[in-house]
């Protein structure tokens, strides 16, 4: 396998030796990663697209009108300082984190709230400096109410960061950089909320040969990433290195869809003369999703079930690359990120520098109010957001957008039957197959829609938006896999 | 900054928001509109048949679309379920349908073909999306078993003659015999007797190619079926002579209003491509089978009705391996 890398190394670019490098340094990586490739092309595995400076088209997706030009112009600003913020504790997947402040306390900007509570959870900080006023219940992001800790401001926005700068990160140990990582609360702001320092710590089992930055933004309407690549491409890149420095990696990539030209001119800019490197993709939704950034990166498919890791990879957001630029470099903890409040109601969208706990009645303030009422609030994309019903609702370290949907394009339908014109089929990125799924799932057959492989759906939604039928596919999918798991848990536990 | 002061700011109501699923967009598709893509495609067959047959043509086609909805509507009422006739399935099925009735069919034959098609091909089995076989192909092989003099006795056509609406009964092209007894030239143009659907090749090909542009169907299908046929009717022509050239298999008879409006039936024909691919060349081989062999002219009705019985099979044979599924496999 080694050998006939380097023989084809001599016909790519020179951009691209260094990832080949990586992998020629672990062979059994190479071998490793064999598992995850389809039996028909294994040969091609560890040659990265990368390497032909072309990236891979995964099967399937969706063009839906990706209605950025609403904020793609507008520069990011700060929102102002608020009197309160209502910061959300639990604002990560994993366990969450164990308050530490009580009512009536002092706390500096930066100051530890919460401390994460295990592995898999992550610190939180406070966005401004103030007083403690309360520690109670709020509207969450999933119609739940959640426990939120109430800072009022001493408008004073002083820093008291836990933590210093770490000014010399080239050198430092990368122990001490993860450290930070976890330190700081920096969690994954594309929208999952998963803590970063978790995917920076792979077993001994799984060698990663590979970092990925997903700056793809593949969501119709968000603008927030191509805004912050855009204005802050230095910064991304430097978190891309000390990504690739706790890694133990010479070299990263960034991913980003080709309908951010600008984006990729300044990534490009800004990496010149660092080993990270900036690559278009085609702009397919969806493209920014985990597995199919990896495969068009890589041409590696990340197993049903499995992680990034088992294919040698970690991917990370852009924005929380910057974020642990700023832990690093500043000595700031995540406490702000940028979100893009838009949609064709409102009088001026925008991108906007929010901190956490800042909520969304005070986001839709800045960007001028609504000409009308929307028929949908969402946090996040449309294909994959979460409808609102709350304006008290804060931002979260995920939030990446703010969006009001008019009524025109929410138009409630009733769903017909459906007549297997397999267009859910031959969109579905997974290659599964949505409409036979559903009808399992219609007729409450989960051992059949489990059979076919329900497991595998990523839930992006794009069956659903094509189905002339306009069937509740993903709604199915989501119900199918609920359950499937459940009953999976009942069964452990006899 | 001083936004946030003005009176003049509106907030949403939050009461009014919709709490629902994602996605919270749509592309906008729906079953309307692809039948009505379908009907824009039949168009240019349609006025051939106009063009060929005259006004006797008209009478077919109105009597079987109105009948087909008329039928469709008196089921729903019935069955106390809400009307369907806007998604335009069942006059798509009546149109169909009269491409598959000679311009000299009596009356009673469309009506009786209506009840058939929606009835017995459709609402029997539980509306559109249920029914296993092309319900516009049930009504014909239907009908052209009870009633085979009628359904095969075929009006001479007289291109531009509207007004001519006499029953002469005139010569298949696709005749037992297995003699070729029309013209290439006349087969393309639609110069010939037969069904209304049946007559100018160019005018069903350019349906065709809209419909394949448009991704309304498969191309497997269509590729597969008259692949198929044109390969096994070369051999046995080139080395037996018993049958007529490849070119005229294609173009004469319902091998393609069958291969491009029959056989791609979303609901009848396999979801996946490589069954698509499957479904096109067992129609195919069907009907080649009965056009050189068989007992019957024309195959193509009975090929797509046999396939259809074995889409259910082909879709559970070809369903894919999911993304990243080798592992999992490995695993086990």
């Amino acid at each position: 396998m080694i050998k006939k890398i380097t023989k084809r190394k001599k016909v790519i670019s020179h951009k691209t030796s260094i990832i080949e490098e990586t992998i020629e340094i672990s062979p059994s990586t190479s071998e490793k990663i064999k598992d995850g490739v389809p039996a028909s092309a294994p040969e091609k595995s560890n040659i990265s697209v990368i390497s032909r400076g072309k990236p891979r088209k995964f099967k399937g997706g969706v063009h839906p009108n990706d209605s950025k030009a609403l904020s793609a112009a507008s520069p990011v600003q700060d929102a102002p300082l608020l009197d309160k913020y209502r910061v959300i504790v639990h604002q990560n997947i994993g366990a969450p984190p164990e308050v530490l402040v009580k009512k009536g306390d002092e706390v500096k900007k930066g100051a530890l709230l919460a401390k994460a509570s295990g592995f898999v959870s992550a610190s939180l900080h406070a966005p401004t400096s103030g007083t403690v006023t309360a520690i109670d219940k709020c509207d969450g992001p999933t119609g739940i109410r959640v426990a939120a800790i109430e800072i009022t401001a001493d408008g004073e926005d002083e820093w008291g960061s836990p933590f210093e700068p770490i000014a010399d990160w080239q050198n430092a140990e990368a122990a001490d950089l993860k450290q930070r990582v976890s330190d700081a609360g920096v969690v994954g702001m594309g929208g999952a909320g998963f803590p970063s320092h978790v995917k920076l710590s792979p077993p001994p089992a799984k060698p990663i040969d590979t970092l990925i930055l997903n700056g793809a933004e593949c969501e119709p309407y968000l603008t927030a990433d191509h805004r912050l690549m855009l204005e802050q491409a230095e910064e991304v890149v430097a978190g891309a290195a000390i990504f690739a420095r706790i890694l133990g990696l010479k070299s990263a990539v960034i991913g980003v869809e080709n309908n951010k030209p600008d984006a990729i001119e300044a990534l490009k800019k800004a990496s010149a003369k660092t080993n990270v490197t900036v690559q278009g993709l085609a702009v397919n939704y969806p493209q920014g999703a985990e597995k199919q950034l990896i495969y068009a990166l890589t041409g590696r498919e990340v197993p049903i079930g499995g992680l990034p890791m088992d294919v040698g990879c970690v991917v990370q957001n852009v924005a929380s690359a910057a974020a642990v630029n700023d832990a690093v470099v500043k000595g700031h903890p995540s406490i702000e990120r940028i979100t893009t409040v838009t949609g064709e109601p409102l009088v001026n969208p925008g991108n906007w520098r929010f901190r956490l706990g800042t909520p969304i009645s005070k986001s839709i303030e800045l960007a001028g109010g609504v000409k009308y009422q929307p028929a949908k609030l969402l946090l996040g994309g449309p294909m994959m957001g979460f409808a609102q019903s709350s304006l008290d609702v804060t931002v979260m370290k995920n939030t990446s957008g703010i969006l009001l949907i008019p009524a025109e394009q929410v138009s409630q339908y009733t769903s017909d039957p459906c007549i297997r014109c397999g267009k859910c089929v031959s969109c579905c990125p997974m290659g599964i197959l949505p409409a036979t799924i559903s009808q399992a799932v219609e007729n409450e057959r989960f051992d059949m829609a489990a059979q076919l492989n329900v497991l595998a759906c990523i839930e992006c939604g794009s069956c659903s938006y094509i189905c002339p039928s306009h069937r509740p596919l993903n709604q199915h999918f989501k119900r199918a896999k609920s359950e499937i798991m459940a009953a999976r848990k009942k069964e452990q536990k006899k | 900054m001083s936004e946030e002061t003005t009176p003049a700011i509106q907030l949403p109501d939050p009461t009014k928001l919709v709490i629902s699923n994602s996605p919270h967009i749509r592309g906008g598709e729906s079953i309307s509109k692809i039948m009505v893509h379908v009907l824009v495609a039949l168009a240019p067959a349609v006025a051939a048949a106009l063009w060929f047959f005259g006004l006797a043509a008209l009478q077919v086609m109105v009597l079987c679309t109105v009948g087909c909805v008329a039928v469709e509507e008196i089921w729903n009422k019935c069955a106390k379920r809400a009307p369907t006739w806007k998604d335009g399935s069942a006059a798509l099925t009546g149109l169909l349908l009269a491409m598959n009735l000679s311009a000299g069919a009596p009356w009673w034959i469309c009506i009786l073909g209506a009840l058939l098609a929606i009835g017995l091909g459709k609402q029997i089995f539980g509306g559109l999306g249920f029914n296993p076989f092309n319900p516009a192909l049930v009504a014909r092989v239907a009908l052209l078993i009870g009633f085979p003099s009628l359904m095969t006795s075929w009006v001479v056509p007289q291109a531009g003659k509207f007004m001519a609406c006499d029953v002469l009964t005139g010569a298949t092209p696709l005749g037992a015999s297995g003699a070729a007894v029309a013209t290439i030239h006349d087969l393309f143009m639609g110069n010939v007797g037969g069904c209304l659907g049946e007559t100018s090749a160019l005018a069903l090909v350019i349906g065709g190619v809209y419909l394949l542009i448009k991704k309304l169907i498969k191309w497997q299908v269509p590729v597969a079926f008259i692949g198929t046929v044109a390969i096994i009717s070369g051999i046995v022509h080139y080395f037996t002579g018993m049958t007529p050239t490849p070119l005229y298999h294609i173009l004469a008879g319902g091998l393609l209003i069958g291969a491009f409006f029959m056989a791609t039936d979303m609901v009848t024909s396999p979801m996946t491509a490589n069954g698509a691919l499957i479904f096109g060349f067992g129609c195919g081989l069907i009907t080649s089978v009965i056009r050189i062999w068989g007992g019957y002219p024309e195959g193509v009705s009975f090929a797509i009705l046999f396939m259809n019985a074995l889409t259910p099979l082909i879709d559970r044979s070809t369903i894919g391996k999911p993304f990243g599924y080798i592992r999992v496999k490995a695993e086990k």
